[in-house]
């Protein structure tokens, strides 16, 4: 029973993917204001983002990945990772209507507020290389998800190397 | 006080004395020596009201949790009138077998509420040796039996009550790479579980002000991690640094006036404190490195939080105006998350050594035990009596939390009873 629905799911997945990749979005969204505008606000719906999966997909298409790894316990940027951060400025460059999020996550094997620190070193270092090849700071935010996302699921160093990274997350 | 348990222990038969001995011998490892005595208490069906066999049994679920007394009851056990409650047949009690008798009744007030009577006595000696009794609401008989349990253990191991609390914890349900965390709120026995967030939003680290009539907590909106203040009566929240911050760790401060947490920017985290009625955020530290996880004392002279400036996480205490800032700990691995306890004399923190364990050392540094040996044991929070600590249990590759409680002056962890998974545990103060 499930495999049907399964492989029909990947089909309009990989429709998707394709059509995203041949038709770069004609209209892209011009450069708003942060949401919290208002730097007194206290009400917490001020602060939502909005993602913009199709300028993502073309992101990853043109840099050739919206992703960085690092060390254990490191913030510190290879010859790899600087390589494709100069891709992806190249690519905010020539879409200059769209802002980052650069968002730094940790393996499991911290502490969950630990991480949250680290995390936030991992898409500041990252944030960095991205402004010293140009791209403006106020088209970019720096945020950390510390452990709460991992993309890889094991308790293994395969799965841990996966999931120390830094994302730029295409927001309107 | 402790004189009553040592008395009540010294009726038990000989046997199960040479049994409890031979158990709480030193073993291997910490977890699995257990303090568990053989106090057998009868706790009979409470006569006045149909919900006395629920109290009863809520009674009986509360003792044994605490890993002190062995109750019996109330299947199984005669029953008695209202009038026996303060004047039981301690003859027959004894024949039983047990050392002490949970006694009571339940009657109707006249303001439509109803009172529950509950009585300790020593069966061996043939006294009673405390009753109080509680007006609740007839909705509200679980937190009198609460109150009863609490007021059992108080007398017997002459601790401070515990039982009658809440727990604030984050549930967790979804694959590990996909994974719902809501806030949730149930009584110390996993009862009346409820959750105060929809799960939209990742959220983490929830804890109780003092009073327990507030929470601060984290939670990923816009995609950064900010620290929220919720009122639980009303369920009111707004952000406690308002503008565009990655903020987390927050706790208050013991009189529940201010909140001290961190800033991430540029690289470099630092410990803040601000009014929880708003205003302008002090900044504490400021060495280059993660300063973060701040707890303070109970007296509110000092707080101890982790730093990494060493090139390691390690523990430092600091008065509550950031100055005399000092490293704690010494013993080897890394140190995070300490919470300073209820009392002023311990710090409960996250030990790394591989995995991570759960331990205690004296407020000054030293004096550390390692009171768990999971493969993932973190976020400890004490019970208000200092007697327990509660943290998160994560499973290895699945990812799945448990809450578990453990005794501080060692035994083994017990796993509390959430609906889902759970993390990031904080134990109310004893309620009202």
């Amino acid at each position: 029973m499930n495999k049907p629905i399964l492989i029909g799911m990947t089909a309009i997945a990989l429709t998707l993917g394709a059509c995203g990749r041949k038709t770069p979005p004609a209209e892209i969204p011009p450069v708003e204001q942060p949401p919290a505008a208002d730097p007194n606000s206290t009400d917490p719906n001020s602060l939502e983002v909005v993602e913009l999966p199709a300028l993502q997909a073309d992101l990853v298409a043109k840099a050739g990945s919206d992703t960085i790894y690092f060390g254990t316990d490191e913030y510190s940027l290879d010859e790899a990772s600087k390589a494709t951060l100069a891709a992806q400025a190249r690519w905010l460059l020539a879409n200059p209507g769209v802002r980052a999020s650069i968002e730094g996550h940790c393996d499991e094997r911290g502490t969950r507020e630990y991480n949250q620190a680290l995390g936030e070193r991992r898409a500041n270092a990252t944030r960095d290389f991205l402004l010293s090849q140009g791209v403006p700071a106020d088209r970019m935010t720096v945020t950390s998800w510390g452990k709460e996302r991992p993309v890889a699921t094991g308790s293994n160093e395969e799965a841990w190397a996966q999931n120390r990274r830094a994302a730029t997350v295409i927001i309107r | 006080m402790r004189m009553i348990l040592t008395m009540l222990l010294a009726g038990i038969a000989s046997t199960a004395i040479a049994q409890d001995t031979q158990e709480s011998e030193p073993a291997p490892e910490l977890v699995g020596g257990s303090v568990r005595s053989n106090v057998a208490i009868a706790v009979p069906v409470m006569p006045g009201d149909a919900v006395g066999r629920q109290v009863s049994e809520v009674i009986v679920s509360d003792l044994r949790s605490t890993g002190l007394f062995t109750p019996l009851g109330p299947g199984g056990l005669p029953g008695y009138s209202v009038e026996e409650a303060g004047n039981p047949a301690y003859p027959s009690w004894r024949n039983a077998g047990v050392s002490a008798l949970v006694s009571g009744y339940i009657e109707p007030r006249a303001d439509g509420r109803m009172t529950v009577a509950c009585y300790l006595h020593d069966v061996t000696a043939g006294r009673e040796l405390t009753h109080q009794g509680f007006a609740v609401t007839s909705a509200n008989w679980r937190q009198a039996a609460h109150k009863c349990a609490d007021l059992v253990y108080a007398r017997l191991s002459g601790q401070q009550p515990y039982l009658d609390t809440r727990i604030v914890y984050v549930a967790e349900t979804g694959p590990k790479n996909n994974r719902q965390k809501r806030i949730a709120l149930m009584d110390s026995d996993g009862s009346n579980n409820r959750y105060l967030t929809v799960g939209r939003h990742t959220v983490v680290t929830p804890r109780f002000s003092p009073r327990g009539d507030r929470l601060v907590y984290v939670s990923y909106i816009g995609r950064k991690p900010r620290v929220l203040l919720y009122d639980v009566a009303s369920g009111q929240e707004r952000l406690l640094i308002p503008g565009n911050h990655i903020t987390f760790a927050p706790r208050f401060s013991p009189d529940g006036r201010d909140v001290v947490f961190s800033m991430a920017e540029g690289g470099n985290t630092d410990i803040y404190i601000v009014s929880a009625s708003g205003g302008q955020p002090r900044r504490l530290t400021s060495a280059p490195g993660a300063d973060t996880s701040p707890s303070f004392s109970p007296d509110g002279r000092q707080i101890v939080f982790e730093s990494d400036r060493s090139g390691t996480q390690q523990l430092y205490v600091m008065s509550a105006d950031g100055g005399g800032q000092r490293r704690i700990s010494f013993g080897g691995g890394r140190y995070a998350s300490p919470v300073w306890s209820p009392a002023g004399n311990m710090i409960a923190f996250t030990k790394i050594a591989g995995p991570f364990r759960i331990g205690v050392m004296n407020a000054g540094g030293g004096g550390e035990r390692i009171l768990t040996n999971g493969w993932q044991d973190e976020g400890p929070s004490w019970a208000p009596n200092g007697q327990f600590v509660m943290f998160h249990r994560t499973a290895q590759g699945a990812g799945a939390t448990r809450l578990y409680a453990v005794p501080v002056g060692g035994g083994s962890a017990r796993i509390m009873p959430t609906p889902v998974g759970g993390s990031d545990p904080s134990w109310s103060p004893i309620n009202n």
